[in-house]
């Protein structure tokens, strides 16, 4: 296994960035990346990235967002239409192959154009349930109602993650969620969609993210205390909600299993819960102590939610508290599809 | 120069119409006849609405079986704001309905007033509709069965 | 350990698991089956044409043509993106070009477009090299039979009535020839292909 490391991210979200296209907003994050380690594209053995023309309904937008990269000559690329996190793995992966000990990932969405959570009805079966067009929050409030009403949770505890991610995103300048709540104030909050409340819900975000990978000694080089991936991995779950338990996430487990999540104490994790439920469930699933572990430190998908780039923004972040030497092990997770269909758990070390 | 940002409406849209196959074609082939089909899979457990396939062990499924138009409310969740293309245009609850005859729930919908009357474990009956075609949305929803009083 | 190709499954059947035959129920015996169905999907949109698309389509509606110039290569590009295709890097430097130009490359359209029934067929669509600008862009070429197009052809831009401009690139209605003498097309390097070669 090849060593490879997180060297640079940079990220933008905001709750709408309606002035500038997605390559607009994303060269000057491409170039913040890519300069932060001295490196340009032609360094770059490998490019890759995840986003969906859904979003802004601009029909192969990514192509566009190619020409950010500067792909003369041209590059190595790939895409996936899958939360940038993916596009990491599969850049991890290109470098394991050997041969390239660079690579330049990111993600990144615009929903803001259109409704995301009714868009997302398109990520459902296409013959028994999209042509119902159940949106993103009543899929997962069908989810909490089966985890509540069968002590799985409380709302209590919910409400807990929700006022624990507006606390931390205080900090965050990049979170889009930062008022502070109390947890008697946010179980006073009417329900958006019965039994989820308005802070249970992501605050959406337009935005995304840049990362270079680099390997071994070369990460070494641009980086002082690079955060190495020990254990990566992805799986997932049935596509047939009937067929799922939806009150806890074996492909979230079975991912932290195969990365290892579990193996040595755990500084930090920062989870892609886009929901307080599936917070809920990937701290169970990872088996994180949260007495011991600080839970979504830039105060996670709760605070923004950036589609597409949501994932690749918790490794990132991960990574960051790595680099500043604020943990020395750290979890990372990514999720796409309804009710945390798709998990990705990556497992971040610094020396 | 304004500076106000341009913007214009913009509507996507794709005409899908999507090949059936002999399994999702039986299921659509009888909501139009007014029924409902499931899945017989190897454990003799039914799968409602049926698959081609056993989502859990890939096994292929062929025995398709009719199950009940009633059911039991696993879960629900009251949709207060309902949206374009929903299949109600005042609120509703989206439900799993598990139908008498199958192990698994179906997503859709139930006709209800109002959020006090959606319980889990309610019991819920087909509303069909009256033009069919071989639709999901031949289903037009599902109502509450109210229970009998008894002497 | 052989293969028996004899045994071997033809590639081209359908699998086994697929050819198994389903059994109905007896309630839809004899009923038609369904065997596709319609399920449309329609998404609404408020779309943001970003910085530097906005500053095009404004211009537009006062029949000007803005591009932008690539800070690294000189390169004029229009439609502007705020970005240079080449060098990935953010483009500020607008650049205001004539409505006139040369048909770089063309098409004949002979088959209707369901959902613009404006185009009637024949029509060209061609390629058009704008005096100043490094790359082409689409434009209609209009007020001549589309057999006698050719490349190198002068065209210039014909606009909608003033009363009609709207922040737009449908106010130019297509782009009709000049009658000037035609381009005489040498400098195939224009467009910067791509002198950067690693090997």
């Amino acid at each position: 296994m090849i060593d490879v490391a997180v060297v640079a991210f940079a990220q933008r979200q905001e709750a709408a960035i309606s002035g500038e296209s997605e390559v607009e907003f994303m060269v000057p994050l491409m170039e913040q990346a890519k300069a932060a380690v001295g490196l340009t594209q032609s360094d770059m053995g490998f490019t890759c990235s995840g986003s969906s023309d859904f979003l802004a309904g601009q029909a192969f937008s990514f192509v566009m967002t190619i020409d950010g990269t500067g792909p003369v000559p041209p590059i190595s690329e790939s895409h996936v239409e899958q939360d940038g996190a993916w596009a990491l793995y599969e850049a991890w992966v290109k470098i394991q192959c050997g041969g390239i000990d660079t690579a330049f990932v990111y993600g990144y969405g615009k929903s803001s154009p259109g409704s995301l959570r009714d868009v997302l009805a398109t990520q459902m079966d296409p013959y028994y349930v999209c042509p119902l067009w159940p949106d993103s929050y009543a899929v997962e409030a069908l989810a909490a109602r089966l985890m509540l009403e069968g002590g799985h949770v409380s709302e209590h505890r919910l409400a807990e993650i929700a006022a624990r991610s507006r606390a931390s995103a205080a900090s965050n300048p990049h979170a889009v969620r930062t008022e502070s709540k109390s947890v008697a104030e946010i179980l006073a909050e009417d329900y958006a969609v019965d039994p989820l409340r308005p802070s249970d819900l992501p605050a959406e975000a337009d935005g995304g993210c840049a990362v270079v990978l680099a390997a071994g000694d070369r990460a070494r080089e641009l980086c002082e205390r690079p955060a190495w991936i020990r254990g990566m991995d992805h799986r997932s779950d049935a596509h047939t909600l009937g067929v799922r338990d939806l009150t806890s996430s074996a492909s979230a487990r079975l991912a932290a299993h195969y990365a290892a999540a579990a193996g040595d104490k755990v500084d930090l994790a920062e989870l892609h819960g886009p929901f307080t439920t599936s917070e809920h469930l990937l701290i169970e699933a990872l088996g994180l102590d949260e007495d011991s572990t600080a839970i979504n430190p830039s105060g996670g998908a709760l605070a923004a939610h950036t589609m597409m780039a949501s994932g690749l923004i918790r490794i990132g972040e991960a990574a960051s508290r790595i680099w500043r030497g604020d943990g020395d092990r750290a979890v990372a997770h990514a999720t796409s599809g309804p009710c945390l269909q798709q998990n990705l758990v990556c497992v971040l070390e610094g020396d | 120069m304004s500076s106000e940002v341009l913007q214009a409406p913009l509507v996507l849209e794709y005409p899908f119409t999507r090949s059936t196959g002999p399994v999702i074609g039986a299921f659509l082939t009888g909501l139009r006849e007014g029924l409902i089909c499931g899945i017989r899979r190897a454990d003799g457990t039914v799968l409602c609405p049926p698959q081609e396939y056993d989502p859990l062990t890939a096994e292929p499924l062929t025995e398709l079986v009719e199950v009940g138009q009633t059911g039991e409310v696993l879960t629900w969740a009251w949709n207060g704001d309902p949206r374009p293309m929903q299949p109600f245009d005042r609120p509703f609850a989206w439900v799993l309905v598990r139908l008498d005859g199958a192990d698994t729930p179906m997503l859709h919908a139930v006709f209800a007033a109002s959020a006090a009357e959606m319980s889990t474990g309610m019991r819920v009956r087909v509303v069909w509709r009256a033009e069919r075609e071989g639709h999901i949305a031949d289903i037009a929803g599902f109502e509450p069965v109210r229970a009998r009083k008894t002497a | 350990m052989s293969v028996d190709r004899a045994e071997a499954r033809d590639p081209l059947a359908a699998p086994a698991a697929l050819a198994a035959p389903v059994t109905l129920p007896p309630a839809l015996a004899g009923a038609e089956p369904v065997e596709s169905v319609c399920t449309p999907i329609r998404m609404t949109y408020t779309y943001t044409p970003g910085r530097a698309l906005s500053r095009y389509l404004r211009a537009m509606a006062d029949k000007r043509i803005l591009g932008e110039r690539c800070p690294a290569t000189g390169q004029v590009f229009v439609p502007p993106r705020g970005v240079s295709p080449l060098a990935g890097t953010a483009i500020s430097e607008v650049v205001e070009l004539p409505d006139t130009g040369y048909v770089d490359s063309f098409n004949i359209t002979r088959v209707p477009i369901e959902r613009r029934p404006d185009l009637k067929p024949p029509y060209c669509s061609a390629w058009i090299v704008l005096d100043g600008a490094s790359a082409g862009f689409l434009g209609l070429v209009i007020n001549i039979a589309p057999e006698e197009v050719r490349i190198g052809m002068r065209l210039r831009a014909v606009w909608k009535p003033a009363e009609e401009l709207e922040t737009s690139a449908a106010n130019i209605l297509g782009w009709a020839p000049t009658g000037e003498p035609d381009e005489v097309i040498t400098d195939y390097e224009r467009i910067g292909r791509i002198e950067a070669d690693p090997t």
